[in-house]
C-alpha cells in the first residue's frame, strides 16, 4: 500500500465513521459535529487528489459557515436543545424510507455504470487548479457561474426580506 | 550578511545531507515535514509565552502600573511560572457537561491557530508550505477556529459559555467579511492568492498603496481576534469569561494560548500583505529579522488598542461592521480592480513595474485613490459619525451635564 492509499483510505475511514455517527447519535447537537468531521473528512480527499483548491474550500464554506450556521439553528431551537429524549420519528418515516431507498439505488446504479478513468502511470499532477478553475468560470462556464451568482444574490436578498422587522 | 540571512536555510540543507547519509530519501522529506511542523508549533508557544509578558508589561505602563516584575529579570520568567501553575491546577469537568465536545474544544480551538504559520513566509525562502492558495487557507482556518468556540460553549452546560460563544461567533462570522474583501483588493493587486507572490509583488509595501484599507483591516482584525475594544464575547463585566466560563488548569490555558497564537498569528498576516513581509526595509537586518520587528510592531498596535480604549456594546459592534466595514471594503474592492486594470504591479506572474520611476508613479497613483476615496466616504459617512460622537459625548456623565447647560443658556 502507498503512502496515497494509506492517507485515502483513513480520510474515508474517517469520512463514512463520522457520517455513521452523524445519523446515529441521538442529540441534534452532537450529530451537527459529526458532520463537521464529515466535512473535514471530504476536504481532505479532496486535498488528496490534488484540489488544494476545493478542499480548502469546503472548509471555509462547510465547517466555517454552513456548519456554523447549522449550529446556530440548533442552539436558537429551545425544543431541539432542551430534550436529549425528544422522539426521533415522526409519522412520515415511511415516505421518508421509501425515498431515501430509492435516492440510494439511483446514487448506488450510477456509481457501478460510470467508468472511472484511471490516471496513468507518469501523468502529470495537476497543477495551478485554481487558475485554471478560475479562467474556466470567466471564459467557458461564464453562464452557469453567472446564473448561479444571481441564484445566490436572490437568496441573500431574500433572506434579508424575510428577516426584517415590520 | 549572506549567511546570516540564509542562517536557517543552510541548518536545515546540512541537517538534511546528514539524515540523508544513512536513510531513504522519503524517510528524509517525511522527517523534514514533521520537523517543519514541530519547530513552526514550538515556536508558535515561545510566542505565546512571551506575549503574555510583553502584554502585561505594556498594558500595566499604559495604565500607570509595572507588571510582573517578580519572576526573573523583568518578570520575563513570570509566563514559566505562569505555565506550572496551569499544568498543576486541577483538571474540573463540570457535571451535566459532553464531555468529550468538552475536552476536545480547546484541542480544536489550538489546532488551526496553531497551522495559520505554516503557510508564512518567515524569510527569503522560509516558508513551510508555500500553496498557491494560501490567503484563502489563511481565511478557511480563522473560520474554522469558530466551531470550536461553539462546541466549548454548548458542551459547557454554562448560559454565560453558551451567551459569549454565541456573541464570539457572531462577532467573528460578520467581521471576517471586511477582512476577506480587503484581501480580495491585494490579491487583485497581487494576482497571485500565494503569499510569497504576494510578498515579491511588494516593490512598495501594499500598506502604502492602500492606507485606507491598511487602517480598516487592523481594525477588523483586532474585532476578528476578540481584542479590546471589541472583546465583547469575554465582557468580564457581564459574562464572567464568556465561552470558556467553566474551563480551567491547562484546558483554559489552551484557549488563551489560541487566543495569542491567533493575534501573533494576525500580526504575520498584516506583516505579509501589507508590510512587505520579510523585505528589509532601508537598514539591512537579515530578511526572518525584518519580518520578526515588523510583527511585533503590528503587535505592539493591537496591545496598545487594548490599553486605550473602552469596549463597545454588542449593536454597535455589529452596526459597525455591516453598515460601515463592509459597504466600504466592497467599494474598495471595485475601486482596486479599476486602478488595477489601468496600472497593473503584476501580469501573468510577472512584475510589469518598471525601475524606481514606475514604482513612484504607481505608489502616487494607488495612495492618491486610496485617499480620496476614504475622503468619499468619510463625507457620505459624516452624520452616523457626528451621531456616534453624540452618544460618546452623552454617555460621560460630566459631559451630559455640561450639555444641559449649555443648552439652558
Amino acid at each position: 500500500m502507498t503512502a496515497e492509499q494509506f492517507v485515502f483510505v483513513v480520510a474515508a475511514l474517517i469520512t463514512l465513521g463520522s457520517a455513521v455517527g452523524m445519523v446515529t447519535s441521538r442529540s441534534v447537537f452532537v450529530g451537527a459535529l459529526w458532520m463537521i468531521a464529515v466535512f473535514g473528512g471530504v476536504a481532505a480527499l479532496f486535498i488528496l487528489v490534488g484540489a488544494g483548491f476545493l478542499g480548502i474550500v469546503q472548509i471555509l464554506i462547510y465547517i466555517g459557515a454552513i456548519a456554523v450556521l447549522i449550529l446556530f439553528a440548533i442552539m436558537l431551537t429551545p425544543r431541539v436543545m432542551g430534550d436529549p429524549n425528544a422522539p426521533r420519528y415522526n409519522r412520515q418515516w415511511p415516505l421518508v424510507a421509501v425515498m431515501t431507498t430509492g435516492l440510494a439505488a439511483v446514487l448506488t446504479v450510477l456509481v457501478l455504470r460510470t467508468d472511472w478513468p484511471l490516471a496513468q502511470e507518469g501523468t502529470p499532477v495537476i497543477t495551478g487548479f485554481a487558475v485554471e478553475l478560475g479562467k474556466g468560470f470567466m471564459t467557458t462556464y461564464i453562464l452557469p457561474f453567472e446564473v448561479a451568482s444571481v441564484l445566490l444574490l436572490v437568496a441573500l436578498i431574500g433572506a434579508i426580506v424575510i428577516a426584517r422587522e415590520e | 550578511m549572506q549567511a546570516l540571512d540564509r542562517l536557517f536555510i543552510s541548518i536545515g540543507r546540512a541537517f538534511n545531507s546528514f539524515l540523508s547519509q544513512f536513510l531513504p530519501p522519503t524517510a528524509v522529506t517525511v522527517i523534514g515535514m514533521f520537523l517543519s511542523a514541530i519547530i513552526i508549533s514550538t515556536f508558535a508557544a515561545l510566542v505565546f509565552m512571551f506575549l503574555t509578558w510583553l502584554e502585561r508589561k505594556f498594558v500595566g505602563r499604559m495604565q500607570d502600573r509595572i507588571g510582573p516584575n517578580r519572576v526573573g529579570p523583568f518578570g520575563l520568567l513570570q509566563p514559566i511560572a505562569d505555565a506550572i501553575k496551569m499544568f498543576t491546577k486541577e483538571l474540573i469537568t463540570p457535571e451535566g457537561a459532553h464531555k468529550v465536545a468538552y475536552n476536545l474544544a480547546p484541542i480544536l480551538a489550538v489546532a488551526p491557530v496553531m497551522m495559520f504559520f505554516a503557510v508564512i513566509p518567515f524569510g527569503r525562502d522560509m516558508v513551510a508550505a508555500d500553496l498557491d492558495v494560501g490567503v484563502l487557507y489563511l481565511v478557511a482556518l480563522s473560520s474554522a477556529t469558530e466551531v470550536a468556540i461553539l462546541m466549548a460553549g454548548w458542551a459547557s452546560r454554562n448560559k454565560f459559555a453558551l451567551l459569549g460563544a454565541m456573541r464570539a461567533v457572531a462577532q467573528m462570522l460578520s467581521y471576517e467579511v471586511p477582512l476577506v474583501l480587503i484581501l480580495l483588493a491585494l490579491v487583485l493587486m497581487a494576482g497571485s492568492m500565494q503569499l510569497t507572490e504576494l510578498v515579491a509583488a511588494q516593490g512598495v509595501p501594499f500598506a502604502l498603496l492602500q492606507p485606507v484599507a491598511f487602517l480598516i483591516f487592523i481594525v477588523a482584525a483586532a474585532a476578528e481576534l476578540n481584542r479590546t475594544p471589541f472583546d465583547i464575547p469575554e465582557a468580564e463585566s457581564e459574562l464572567v469569561a464568556g465561552y470558556h466560563t467553566e474551563y480551567g488548569g491547562m484546558k483554559f490555558g489552551l484557549f488563551m494560548m489560541a487566543e495569542f497564537i491567533a493575534a501573533f498569528g494576525m500580526a504575520c498576516l498584516v506583516t505579509t500583505v501589507f508590510l512587505g513581509g520579510w523585505r528589509p526595509w532601508i537598514i539591512p537586518l537579515p530578511s526572518w529579522l525584518w519580518f520578526l520587528i515588523k510583527a511585533f510592531a503590528v503587535l505592539f498596535v493591537f496591545i496598545w488598542f487594548r490599553g486605550t480604549f473602552p469596549r463597545l456594546r454588542i449593536d454597535q459592534l455589529q452596526a459597525f461592521c455591516w453598515k460601515f466595514l463592509v459597504p466600504v471594503t466592497l467599494l474598495n474592492v471595485i475601486v482596486t480592480g479599476v486602478v488595477v486594470t489601468f496600472f497593473p504591479i503584476v501580469r501573468d506572474g510577472q512584475i510589469v513595474v518598471q525601475g524606481a520611476g514606475g514604482w513612484a508613479v504607481t505608489t502616487v497613483v494607488y495612495f492618491a485613490t486610496s485617499v480620496v476615496f476614504g475622503l468619499i466616504i468619510a463625507w457620505l459617512y459624516r452624520r452616523p459619525t457626528q451621531q456616534a460622537l453624540r452618544q460618546i459625548e452623552v454617555g460621560r456623565p460630566a459631559a451630559r451635564g455640561l450639555s444641559q447647560e449649555v443648552q439652558a443658556a
